[in-house]
């Protein structure tokens, strides 16, 4: 005998074109339940409160422990992920939808390919000569990686596009992320080479000066990247393309 | 000759994978990288303590070749040495090679990369970034693959399931059967090779550190079409994890590497909050009993201390089944640079500061040794051929393993920080040999014809048909938690025959109702009941496997721990004893009054069991259950011995 249930409110949707539609599931609480280990009760008992049997809600996840960026829902209407949303930490009725700011795949699951797309759109990557053996990497303070490795901990979860007013489901706008994707093969010594490009990348239309300003993104970041200096920084560094771009070009 | 490029599928977007991905298509080959769902989000990003390679960055004089006894002694000998020794001295150009591609490696006071202590090893070896090195790692490779991508050399398809091999009438893997996560398509791809860089099973057990998607499955269906599987019931329990409903989350070997000590109150009653037990009143049972290597033993024996300490003497933290893992001692800016990634997911899952009050653990299922078969071509200096197609080939031929889907690197224990090291060594180092491979080809994929693929798809299809037409009483989701109860109840870290006969039959009894089961969800648009009922079928035999090779293995071998087998190492016991043992016994007889009575007897059981014991289990799928025979293992280098680590 458990001695709470959780009630879950599920925004549904079977197909990308369809109508959406809710329902509510309980699921008996157990110790160290979070919204994962609940939708999987529902998987174990598809059983609506009305008691209706109905297909298990689909949703995305992976790692568990929010490493993957995969989980990323609305909770309570906030976004973030679904695996550190412990149950103990919601209040009543726990209400669960898919990201407004992506397509729909099914239920929970949204199509994030945008995201993926702008990370090729930017070049993030460092463009090596080959995997080869040839030799060390390049020196580098302490206090230059551990900047980096802030901006390198993006799971491309979706949650600072989802809570940007600029970002919508069919604009261009790049977004945080992808700013501070930007600025972090930038930093490097041998992604820097490939600077001029990345900034082009973001200076056109859905780039750097679309953003609002409205810094909501660096407070749903689960990762705590500074993405509002990430924007900060790649606003200077267009000015200064552009300027030299006016210049040479 | 193929005159066209060579054509590979690559299963699975983890290190491995992604690794061998970006090394073929250097080599100018077809790259076809499958994975359930988006790259960048494989379970390789779960790893945190870091990388092995043997670079000596402190100057206490460590080798690859002190990196190859440690790694070959931490997995009690089980491994074959050739590869092992090549992956250790591969090692640092792999860490640079990394490094060169931007991952975030913590750094020393010069500017070069640090290096810290881990499990198994008196050195420190360990190149890290955090304590997310796995995402890291993978996020690098995943970047190089994208600008392949970006170039048009490699394709990805990600949200679709490898479902089984294209094998022609000779058996000869000719190309992969695809499903559509979306849609439910299933099609086949025709290939050169197909490769397996699928990760691990242990989502066979109900709760492990693993992520979602480890299942088992890509390998299991292997071993289902005749390809051998090798030392199943090599299951790494890891030491430290935290408790929950759906996953137990691991804390990283770093956290101990870092300074972290291992305890529990001396008074088995001791309630007090504990930073107010004084020091004299705590228990550091693992410095205690090991001060050699302390904290930092294997992770096979700190799990199995850990699990005598609570279940045998009763000393877990207020009666429960937890010891503490302390790091209180550093400084808040130390424990954020350094471990940052496990401390935030401490606080987040516990509600608790690890740098305020230790931490609370329990060991659980993290990784698996075993995997399938595979194969390997040496050199004539105890290394391997690189270009030889014999490298990770599984017994089928054209179908390759890597990473945690293959058995050869660990032996019957991982030490930390190996798994990534020989993930992205297998992917970097099988490429030339696939491409060797499909030059050695008498007949190319583009001569099989076309019914053995039509023939393949349709049998997939109608098995999908089925599956959806399945309409029992049994949820599938609930089987597939009652068999993963069995498994945590009979195969863990300690066990015995009687239990693990339990569990051969339980898990019988799951097969059973396997057949009553109800396909929850018959749409077939972006379902996963269908794939879910097919893992949860793989995931049953991959429980046989497991627990049949526990059952028949009567020894105590690394992971694998039967006490009623356990050969009791004298206390005094030296293993160089061994070696001058066995140079003894060469030339006859050992004399009496050599060596102590015990001793002598003690090496004579240790000798006899190797002989029988010393041996890779291998699984063929045979009438529906595995066979299992015993391979020898390739021991040339390195004279196997008795393990101590005090």
């Amino acid at each position: 005998m458990t001695e709470k249930n959780i009630t879950l409110k599920i925004k549904r949707q079977d197909t990308p074109g369809s109508t959406a539609y809710w329902q509510t599931f309980e699921v008996p609480k157990r110790p160290h339940a979070n919204i994962i280990s609940c939708l999987m009760e529902v998987q174990r008992n598809p059983t609506t409160q009305d008691g209706k049997t109905v297909a298990p809600v689909t949703w995305d996840c992976n790692c568990l422990e929010e490493v993957c960026g995969s989980c990323t829902m609305l909770i309570n209407g906030k976004v973030r992920q679904a695996c550190t949303a412990l149950v103990d930490h919601l209040e009543g009725t726990i209400v669960l939808e898919p990201m407004s700011k992506f397509p729909v795949v099914r239920d929970l699951q949204v199509n994030r390919e945008r995201m993926f797309d702008n990370l090729k759109k930017v070049k993030a990557w460092i463009d090596i000569d080959g995997s080869h053996d040839i030799g060390e990497g390049p020196v580098m303070p302490d206090q230059d990686r551990a900047k980096r490795y802030v901006m390198s901990e993006c799971m491309t979860c979706g949650c600072c596009l989802e809570a940007c007013p600029q970002f919508t489901i069919d604009n261009s706008f790049l977004g945080a992320a992808t700013f501070n994707q930007v600025r972090l093969f930038n930093l490097h010594p041998t992604g820097k080479m490939r600077k001029e490009d990345r900034l082009d990348a973001v200076m056109g239309e859905g780039g750097i000066t679309d953003c609002g300003n409205a810094q909501v993104c660096v407070e749903v970041c689960p990762k705590n990247i500074p993405l509002t200096e990430s924007i900060a920084d790649i606003g200077r560094q267009t000015t200064w393309q552009a300027i030299k771009n006016l210049l040479t070009k | 000759m193929i005159n066209r490029k060579k054509k590979i599928v690559i299963v699975g977007g983890g290190l491995a994978g992604l690794a061998l991905a970006m090394k073929f298509c250097e080599r100018d080959g077809e790259v076809t990288v499958l994975s359930y769902q988006s790259l960048k989000r494989s379970h390789s990003v779960c790893a945190q303590g870091g990388i092995n390679a043997a670079i000596d960055a402190k100057n206490e004089g460590d080798t690859p070749e002190k990196h190859f006894y440690d790694t070959i002694k931490g997995g009690d000998f089980l491994a074959h040495q050739p590869l092992v020794r090549d992956m250790c001295y591969q090692a640092p150009a792999i860490i640079h090679l990394m490094d060169r591609m931007g991952v975030a490696f913590n750094r020393t006071g010069e500017g070069h990369l640090d290096f810290r202590r881990f499990g198994g090893t008196l050195y420190s070896r360990t190149a890290f970034a955090g304590a997310t090195t796995g995402q890291q790692l993978v996020y690098a490779l995943d970047e190089q693959v994208r600008r392949h991508v970006h170039d048009g050399a490699a394709r990805t398809l990600e949200w679709h399931e490898y479902l089984g091999a294209v094998l022609d009438s000779e058996g000869i893997c000719r190309g992969a059967v695809i499903h559509d996560l979306r849609t439910g398509d299933i099609y086949t791809l025709p290939a050169d090779a197909v490769v397996l860089a699928s990760g691990g099973p242990s989502q066979v057990y109900a709760r492990s550190t693993a992520s979602f998607v480890s299942t088992g499955a890509a390998a299991t269906t292997a071993y289902l079409q005749g390809a051998k599987y090798a030392n199943g019931e090599f299951i790494q329990i890891h030491p430290t994890a935290i408790p929950g409903q759906d996953k137990l989350r691991l804390m990283s070997e770093s956290a101990r590497g870092e300074g972290g000590r291992v305890w529990v109150p001396r008074n088995a009653n001791d309630k007090r909050d504990p930073k107010k037990i004084p020091e004299s009143e705590r228990y550091y049972f693992l410095e205690e009993k090991y001060p050699l290597f302390k904290n930092l033993v294997p992770r096979d024996v700190a799990s199995r201390e850990i699990y005598d300490i609570v279940y045998n003497q009763k000393l877990g933290v207020n009666g429960e089944p937890m010891v503490y893992l302390d790091l209180t001692h550093k400084s808040r800016e130390f424990l954020d640079n350094r471990l940052g990634g496990i401390m935030d997911i401490y606080s987040k899952f516990t509600g608790v500061d690890p740098r305020e009050s230790p931490m609370k653990i329990f060991p659980a299922v993290h990784y698996s040794m075993g995997g399938l078969w595979t194969d390997y071509g040496p050199d004539s200096n105890g290394l391997i051929d690189h270009g030889s197609p014999r490298n990770q080939m599984t017994s089928i031929q054209g179908l390759f393993a890597a990473g945690e889907a293959d058995y050869q690197f660990h032996g019957a224990n991982r030490l930390g920080a190996n798994s990534l090291l020989s993930c992205i060594y297998t992917g970097l180092m099988m490429a030339r040999g696939i491409m060797n491979y499909t030059d050695s080809l008498e007949k190319s994929v583009d001569d099989i014809s076309s019914t053995t693929f039509d023939d393949t798809r349709s049998h997939w299809q109608n098995r999908f048909t089925d599956i959806k037409a399945m309409n029992g009483s049994e949820n599938p989701y609930k089987l597939h938690q009652d068999l993963g109860n069995i498994m945590l109840a009979n195969v863990l870290i300690v066990r015995d025959n009687k239990s693990l006969e339990k569990a051969w039959h339980a898990i019988h009894d799951i097969e059973t109702r396997f057949k009553d089961v109800k396909c929850l969800d018959t749409n077939d648009w972006a379902n996963p009941t269908p794939s879910f009922i097919n893992q949860l079928y793989c995931m049953i035999h991959l429980s046989k496997i497991i627990t049949k090779g526990a059952l028949m293995r009567d020894e105590f071998r690394g992971s694998h721990y039967k006490p009623a087998f356990d050969m009791n190492q004298p206390k005094d016991f030296d293993p160089h004893e061994y070696i001058d043992y066995l140079e003894q016994r060469q030339y006859g007889e050992v004399p009496e009054g050599k060596f102590p009575r015990d001793h002598l007897d003690y090496m004579k059981r240790f000798q006899e069991n190797n002989e029988k014991w010393l041996k890779t289990t291998v699984a063929q799928h045979k009438d529906n259950e595995p066979e299992i025979t015993y391979e020898e293992v390739n021991t040339s280098l390195v004279t196997p011995r008795p393990r101590k680590y005090d």
